[in-house]
């Protein structure tokens, strides 16, 4: 292939008159309903996945959006208190159990991470499959919730509310919680043995892209923290059952005994989200600046340093819940260590960007405002894990507005950019790049005007899960409302355009970004086997250079070929 | 060299043709998946996600201890006295089943390696009774807290710890005082645990006990032992874990506080 | 839908010529937690321009036009260094700073007036000591160092007065304490901020700061006549509780004057302070608070009394400060009808009238 001339964009496509989808792929490896389902493929289950995950998105964004439109006027005039309450608690559960835990895992980690270690599937792939299965039975029970009247608990399940006081399908939906809960345990179990067990020869821990590196750490929270969310709500579910649990005061139990317990999972859990989209932006900021990450090792370590301090700071959620002023010391000290690894991979981003040779395709792009957007997120953190300031903002809009920046305004957009990066691979097809640039600003303007404003709803007081409010909350609250109508826009687009690229879509071949990394040697979709050999890793991870010589390797037999 | 190739500095495959996709079925033995380069690192690997597996398992039970922990250090006059309604007869009894059941299940680890297909048979048939054995035990312990009256919920009552008396057997062997009835309410909490944790590692046994006997349906046609052992192997790990559960389940359960 | 105009344009006009980003400051810690919050945010605007200047300087420099060949960097130790120990100790510094204002506000100084709120669905009720009880609403006098008590009847609440940045969680089964000292006459918003149930958006009222004239008039406006010690007392008196807590030489339960504040060992040898939480948790789970000396015979109250009722009792357990008090309070009780606490409450009776001293 030859290099490209032109200047501002590094993509480099076959000729579009000759080149085909390559006819054996892993789509079109067998055909038939039981093929897919009965699949052990990690690539076939990637994208199960993704259409599982793209559905529950769009129902959680639309109950979001009936959130923000109850939310344009002080009384509630939409929907009654009781369904506004379930609307918010099933937007959380949605959001947060079936699409952001999963999302850049069980997408592009499944598709990815054999195929970056040279390995042919993932180490367990019929665990894989029990995975996919066990989040569609959580999935259809919380489907089945919200078809039944819905929980209105809030996503945190908090007792004595949800065990005693509340009338609505709790059981039920902690069960799917719990099921989904499996589901992520067993992704991150094998990935954790994949990467240990099945990188290729040559393929050193420190050779590894950095996004191995990511959903490993991911991984070992996945692991470790789930389980004790799962029995959490076991637990809640025989109290509430029979009546008598760990829980009650009245009985002698302890309602604190649950903050701990569920939020010892839910603060691991935010780190679960949020370091593979991470791990996507050291991918799409290397191949845009055509640079190895800056620092590789520190963002490396870092990724493991998130990891093990995120299992420290639990109980920042729980500062002004009457746990003893010292232990509220400590943890707020650990929050402040957690917070550092998440600074020094933005500076090493930033940093990778020097002396690059910037392009601004789409998975630029979305990186971009992942790094902005996660910054103000993440320091927004800090205001929350500062003990003092915490009573101020604690369980009002701020806090509201500091996750939805760090998950939607970092994670989404870090999955987007992750999605437009790796299509091409994915499906042998190049998406439209204007419209996909359009989409990205709008996604960007609109996250702004949606939640910006919220952090000032929050330094004013206004609490969070309210469905009616004081009248001076309103402008803000129509202005958020506003943001959220072109956020929608934002997050259509790519459906539009991405579907539509599956048919009309310009061929893409091997590797139109240019970029390193394993993946990146196959064809366009992989081979189910993902390589015909396993291939050995004699380079260093982003290795640029080697890339250049492999290129010129390539023309030189071409030419070969084309002069005999 | 087309689409789909390996490095091409010449990288080496592993193992010789065997894992080409193109070439006839190469030498590997019937039961290495295919994305595994040898037998050696798929025994190796399978083994590694089971002890991963066992980790998140102690995680699980984690939160079980922990509020058991709490609670104990919280009420303890209560917990002693309701632990002294566990029969240590039976309680003991259960400890050796399952230890000589995780004996049993070493046994047809071994039978397996040894490639001895009888041997790993009636292993494994032993290990199943004395699973079975366990869980018929642990019923008739749950039957009688049931007519006691010790099962959490709307039936709970604390006669037997405001007035010990009136349990004569119980009373024989620790003569408790009565209990203030706050404390004797407290009683309801140890049950709601017991419950959970004997029910949670039941729970376990059951499953443990479905794929003992899928596997001695796969030993009678000789699946294991043709070399083929990682199966037996990690579940050999995975029942020896239920074991270690339990023992730490008697000694919190049954042995607060006995001279 | 009809309401958006009118009420938009007025909150527009009021917040572009008060444009106020924050409630109000009307209590001395509002000040405080400002000036810390600020110095997050200018902090935290420099780390965002710093990077977004990186970012956006980096890809004017280095867009591909400019810089066609990318140049190989592996790192650099000392900028690690730098953006790790930079952020580190700012965060640090924060850390103090918020700890420092963290203690101050859950630490209540020791004259603090006392006002007790229970939490429960959907509504506030603050107790004073004076018996004035009030539903949404709290009366406070300007100047003074409130203590606020806090207990839920229910699930988690939040009490939360965003104009004196003070927010504290009302816990069913036990107390927890906040206090504020208000600045500025005035109405500020009272919200419930734990989410709990149906009509959580409801729990909303008013802090009515007054001056200390004012807040006396209103004192002895709404006071319906008995203070909540005086109520405690009654309660004492038809719950029997002095039927073991007396002064007789031979009473089953240790004398309650001036218990409040006092070093007691308990059976179990353990030192405990008493304070409103012990003795909450001594009514409701007599059997682990019994004072070294004494049976553990008293029964439980657990079930039988509001959480209104032992704060009554904790009141006036707080104002025992004599032993002639206590016979004052038995003298009562004789006095009243047979119907209202002439018998012992069930559960009451007494073995033997000896002292059962534990080895």
């Amino acid at each position: 292939m030859s290099p490209t001339t032109a200047v501002s964009t590094i993509v480099t496509l076959p000729d579009q008159s000759t080149a085909r989808i390559p006819k054996m792929n892993f789509l079109t490896k067998e055909n038939g309903l039981l093929s897919w389902l009965l699949t052990g493929d990690h690539k076939r289950i990637a994208t199960l996945y993704l259409i599982s995950i793209t559905f529950f998105f769009f129902i959680g964004g639309a109950l979001a959006g009936l959130i923000r439109l109850e939310l344009l006027t002080p009384q509630t005039s939409l929907m009654a208190a009781d369904t506004y309450n379930k609307v918010f608690t099933m937007h959380g559960i949605i959001m947060i159990f079936f699409f952001l835990v999963p999302s850049v895992p069980a997408t592009l980690g499944n598709f990815l991470i054999p195929m970056m270690i040279g390995a042919k599937d993932l180490a367990l792939p019929k665990v894989n499959l029990l995975s996919w299965y066990l989040y569609i039975i959580g999935g259809c029970m919380g489907v089945y919730v919200m078809a039944s009247g819905g929980v209105d608990t809030g996503w945190t399940f908090t007792t004595p509310l949800s065990t005693h006081y509340v009338n609505t399908h709790v059981i039920s939906t902690a069960m799917a919680a719990f099921i989904a809960g499996f589901s992520s345990v067993f992704t991150g179990l094998n990935f954790i043995v994949t990467i240990h067990k099945m990188r290729c020869p040559g393929m050193t821990w420190f050779r590894l892209p950095l996004f191995v590196w990511s959903n490993y750490a991911a991984s070992i929270l996945m692991v470790l923290g789930t389980p004790v969310l799962a029995i959490t709500l076991v637990l809640v579910m025989l109290e509430r059952a029979f009546g008598i649990g760990v829980f009650d005061p009245t009985k002698g139990g302890d309602p604190i005994l649950f903050q701990h317990l569920f939020w010892f999972y839910s603060h691991p859990a935010v780190y679960i989200m949020i370091l593979p989209g991470m791990g996507v932006i050291s991918e799409v900021v290397s191949t845009f600046s055509r640079k190895r990450v800056f620092g590789y090792t520190a963002v490396a370590f870092s990724s493991v340093a998130i990891a093990v301090f995120g299992f420290f700071v639990w109980a920042h959620h729980m500062f002004i819940m009457g746990i003893s002023n010292y232990a509220a010391l400590i943890f707020s000290l650990l929050t402040m260590l957690v917070a550092v690894p998440s600074a020094i991979k933005i500076f090493n981003w930033a940093f990778t960007l020097y002396k690059g040779s910037i392009t601004f395709e789409t998975p630029m792009l979305y990186a971009f405002g992942f790094m902005g957007l996660f910054t103000i997120g993440g320091l927004t953190g800090v205001f929350l894990g500062t003990t003092g300031t915490d009573i101020h903002l604690t369980e009002t809009y701020f806090i509201v507005a500091h996750f939805h920046f760090v998950m939607v305004g970092g994670m989404l957009m870090a999955f987007l950019s992750g999605m437009h990066f790796w299509w091409p691979k994915w499906t042998g097809r190049m998406y439209p790049e204007k419209i996909s640039q359009f989409a990205a600003v709008v996604t960007f303007i609109g996250f702004n005007f949606t939640f910006f404003p919220q952090f000032i709803l929050g330094m004013l007081g206004m609490p969070r899960r309210y469905a009616s409010y004081p009248p001076e909350f309103q402008a803000l609250n129509v202005f958020s409302t506003a943001g959220a109508s072109i956020l929608g826009v934002g997050y259509l687009l790519p459906i539009i355009y991405l579907t539509w690229s599956l048919k009309y879509g310009a061929v893409a071949g091997n590797n139109p970004w240019q970029a390193t990394g394993l993946e990146w040697q196959t064809q366009s979709p992989p081979l189910t086997e993902n390589f015909t050999e396993i291939p050995v890793m004699d380079h260093e991870a982003y290795d640029y250079e080697w890339l250049e010589k492999q290129d010129l390797a390539k023309m030189q037999a071409e030419k070969e070929v084309a002069s005999v | 060299m087309s689409d789909s190739t390996a490095i091409a500095n010449g990288g080496q495959a592993l193992s010789n043709s065997a894992n080409t996709a193109n070439s006839a079925h190469g030498e590997h033995p019937p039961y290495q998946r295919h994305h595994f380069a040898s037998v050696e690192q798929q025994a190796d690997t399978t083994n590694f996600a089971m002890w991963l597996f066992l980790l998140t398992e102690i995680m699980f039970f984690g939160g079980l201890f922990t509020s058991y922990l709490i609670m104990r250090n919280w009420y303890y006059q209560a917990f002693v006295d309701a632990s002294h309604q566990l029969s240590i007869f039976w309680g003991t009894g259960n400890t050796v089943v399952l230890i000589a059941s995780s004996f049993t299940m070493a046994m047809s680890v071994w039978s397996a390696e040894m490639k001895r297909r009888k041997s790993l048979l009636i292993y494994l048939c032993l290990t199943l009774v004395f699973g079975l054995t366990f869980l018929g035990i642990k019923g008739i312990e749950w039957h009688e807290k049931w007519e006691k009256h010790h099962i959490p919920g709307a039936h709970y009552s604390v006669q037997s710890f405001l007035n010990p008396q009136s349990d004569p057997e119980v009373y024989k062997e620790y003569q408790d005082k009565p209990l203030p009835p706050d404390a004797a309410q407290k009683t309801e909490e140890y049950f709601f645990l017991y419950f959970a944790m004997t029910g949670m590692h039941a729970l376990h046994m059951v499953i443990g006990i479905g794929i003992l006997v899928f596997m001695i349906f796969r030993a009678k046609a000789g699946a294991y032992t043709t070399g083929h052992v990682t199966f037996v192997e990690n579940f050999g790990l995975y029942w020896h874990f239920v074991d270690i559960i339990w023992i730490y389940l008697f000694a919190l359960l049954y042995l607060i506080s006995r001279h | 839908m009809d309401h958006i105009s009118p009420v938009l344009w007025q909150f527009l006009q009021k917040w572009l010529t008060h444009f106020a980003l924050f409630p109000p400051e009307a209590s001395t810690v509002a000040p405080e937690s400002d000036a810390l919050f600020f110095f997050m945010v200018l902090v935290s605007l420099i780390g965002l321009t710093i990077v977004v200047l990186l970012i956006v300087g980096f890809s004017i420099l280095y867009s591909k036009k400019r810089h066609p060949q990318a140049v190989q960097i592996e790192g650099s130790t000392l900028l690690e260094a730098t953006w790790t120990i930079i952020p580190l100790g700012l965060f640090l510094v924060m850390f103090v700073w918020g700890a420092l204002l963290y203690f101050r506000i859950y630490t209540p100084p020791a004259n603090a007036m006392n006002i007790y709120v229970v939490g429960k669905q959907w509504m506030w009720k603050a107790e004073h000591p004076g018996g004035q009880h009030e539903i949404n609403t709290l009366h406070v006098p300007v100047g003074r160092p409130i203590q606020i008590t806090l207990i839920s009847q229910d699930v988690f609440h939040s009490f939360s007065i965003p104009a004196f940045r003070v927010k504290r969680e009302a816990i069913p089964g036990r107390y927890t304490t906040v206090w504020f000292q208000a600045t500025a006459v005035g109405t500020y918003h009272l919200f419930c901020t734990q989410y709990c149930g149906t009509d959580h958006s409801e729990m909303i009222g008013d802090v009515i700061v007054m001056t200390p004239e004012d807040f006396k008039k209103w004192l002895e406006s709404s006071t319906s006549g008995n203070s909540l010690a005086q109520n405690g007392e009654r309660l004492f008196a038809s719950l029997s509780c002095n039927a073991c807590h007396n002064t007789r030489p031979d009473a089953r339960g240790p004398s309650l004057a001036n218990v409040y504040n006092a070093h007691l060992t308990l059976s179990s040898g353990q030192p405990v302070t008493v304070d409103d939480a012990f003795l909450r948790d001594a009514i409701l789970n007599p059997s682990q608070h019994t004072t070294q000396g004494y049976a553990p015979i008293m029964p439980t109250y657990q079930g039988q009394i509001s959480e209104e009722g032992v704060i009554a009792l904790v009141e006036y357990i707080k104002n025992l400060d004599s032993d002639y008090r206590v016979q004052q309070t038995t003298n009562t009780t004789d006095l009243l009808p047979d119907t209202e606490g002439g018998k012992p409450a069930a559960g009451a009776k007494a073995p033997a009238a000896e002292k059962e001293v534990k080895p």
